[in-house]
């Protein structure tokens, strides 16, 4: 099992020595007395700048409570996350999180919800509206400035979102499955342009999804998370080269691989629904 | 008969009242009731023209022709109604909205207050008219008073409800964008509770416009409402149900009103699914 410290051949960055996220044996549980439930336990693992990291699982695995942990809306009960050295007490625009149900603020615009952030930071007027132009542009939604998120596609919606956090330039990216919600071939298209904006601005990218393409098409690394309560099951980097071909057997060798490792993660769901100790 | 009413649409809405006021016509005039009991319609017309109209003739020495033309009395008894729920709606909406707001956002304060609320708010707003005569008399301001407690507790509530329902996803999109409490409040919640908020002070208002209306023929001697009980007394029938259109008339553009304060400050809201 390779550790984010050692240089994987796909990371086009430098990777420093030190690793920009630390998960320190970190647990998290909900309720309490028989009500108990584990969502995950001895978490333990480090990201560098630059990875890109899929978090692979089925529903229940506890892969978006780790999302969420990191970003710090929901802080472990037990052990600790660091980012850059300084650990995390509540969220921040340098972990910039694309939520699956994109939260848009339908009552602004979609220029004045990328602006949004700049002006919470205090960005000045002139410099603001050059950022937001920029994000526009890099995300083709200059046509689109002054719309408002009920007139857009889901698609556009996301592309919004991620030019949203975008234009705080966060270090971070956290992203929960933010293209499940779209069809196919939008989601293919978004996926390229993510690794564009991945490449081009050099950002740590942790990445939520359940779907085995997803995650071995977009990631450099994939940790795949068991079933309650979640722990790592595996984490593997992602040798093939850029672009991937879905179609290349190495490609498909991993995707079964991986996708044996789920399989047995989502059977013990299953059986947790027909006992009725799901939730 | 099918082509007519393709040609001209709006043929179908006017058939059901010609109809009616066909058939009430016809029984003013075959003299079955009294038309005191039941006036035709074309009395109630000719009846609330009259109202409308200034009483003396148009005397340019005395007045401005736009004086004398608005100086019927209906016109100043529509005022005078209207005038008494703006100011009712805007003490009542006034002190429902930050303390809706502060609830809202507060759990501790909504522990606080809402035993009081929920116990407070079953009493119709018409059971206050004995407590406002008793302690604000006559005229003006038990009126007021029994108009704002008519919108005050729409309003409350519906701005309660809308702040506590703000989709949990904005908040955390704002903090994750680094929002404080005070941003996250001005920028996020109330935005977000707006919807709700207008569609409490909508409600407010209606129920504003029925106090007035009650007021005035309780405490006061001026307004639509004290209008239609001083024909009742002088067995104006015609007077009576004039003056009921004119209600009608009057809630209907305050409605229309509310209406299109809502369509503009909610465009981005409109056909949004949740």
């Amino acid at each position: 099992m390779e550790t984010a410290l050692s240089r994987h051949p796909d990371s086009r960055f430098e990777t420093s020595p030190e690793p920009e996220i630390e998960i320190h044996n970190v647990s998290k549980t909900f309720g309490a007395g028989p009500g108990l439930v584990t969502a995950l336990e001895n978490i333990d693992f480090n990201i560098a700048h630059g990875e890109f990291v899929c978090l692979l699982g089925p529903s229940g695995c506890g892969k978006s409570t780790l999302l969420n942990a990191i970003a710090g809306f929901s802080l472990p009960t037990g052990g600790v996350i660091t980012v850059k050295g300084e650990e995390i007490s509540r969220p921040g625009p340098e972990r910039g999180m694309v939520f699956q149900e994109y939260a848009l603020f339908p009552w602004m615009s979609v220029a004045k919800n990328i602006a949004f952030g700049l002006e919470i930071k205090g960005v000045a007027r002139r410099e603001r509206q050059r950022i937001v132009e920029e994000l526009l542009a890099k995300l083709g939604l200059s046509d689109f400035r002054d719309r408002f998120p009920k007139d857009l596609s889901g698609g556009m919606r996301q592309r919004v979102a991620i030019a949203r956090i975008l234009a705080l330039d966060p270090p971070i990216m956290l992203m929960d499955e933010p293209f499940g919600a779209l069809d196919a071939l939008t989601r293919r298209t978004l996926q390229d342009e993510l690794l564009r904006i991945w490449e081009e601005f050099g950002k740590t990218i942790v990445f939520v999804t359940h779907s085995i393409e997803e995650a071995i098409y977009l990631g450099s690394r994939v940790v795949v998370l068991t079933y309650r309560p979640g722990t790592i099951k595996q984490d593997i980097a992602v040798d093939l080269p850029r672009p991937r071909d879905t179609s290349d057997p190495a490609f498909n060798d991993l995707k079964r691989e991986l996708g044996a490792l789920v399989m047995e993660e989502q059977q013990r769901f299953s059986e947790a629904e027909r006992s009725g100790t799901f939730d | 008969m099918k082509e007519t009413l393709k040609a001209f649409p709006f043929l179908k809405g006017v058939v059901v009242p010609v109809i009616v006021l066909a058939f009430w016509q016809t029984l003013s005039m075959s003299g079955l009731i009294q038309p005191t009991i039941l006036p035709a319609p074309t009395a109630v017309v000719v009846r609330w023209i009259d109202y409308l109209l200034p009483f003396e003739a148009y005397d340019p020495a005395s007045s401005s022709w736009l004086a004398w033309a608005l100086s019927g009395e209906l016109l100043h008894d529509a005022w005078a109604s209207l005038f008494r729920v703006i100011i009712g709606f805007a003490i009542g909406a006034g002190l429902a909205l930050p303390l809706g707001l502060w609830m809202g956002a507060s759990q501790r304060a909504h522990e606080l207050f809402n035993p009081l609320i929920q116990f407070l708010r079953p009493i119709p707003p018409i059971a206050y008219i004995p407590l406002a005569m008793l302690w604000f008399g006559l005229g003006n301001p038990p009126a007021l008073f029994l108009i704002s407690i008519g919108a005050f507790f729409p309003v409350l509530i519906n701005t309660i409800a809308g702040v506590r329902n703000v989709d949990g996803i904005y908040i955390r999109a704002a903090k994750n964008l680094g929002a404080d409490q005070f941003t996250l409040f001005r920028r996020v919640v109330l935005p977000a509770a707006t919807p709700y908020i207008l569609t409490g002070m909508r409600v407010g208002m209606g129920t504003a416009f029925i106090c007035v209306i009650v007021a005035e023929m309780i405490a006061v001697n001026s307004g639509v409402g004290y209008r239609i009980l001083e024909a009742r007394e002088y067995s104006w029938s015609d007077k009576v149900i004039a003056g009921m259109i004119t209600i009608g008339f009057l809630g209907l553009m305050i409605d229309l009103f509310m209406d299109r304060l809502n369509r503009r400050l909610l465009r981005w809201h409109r056909g949004l699914e949740n």
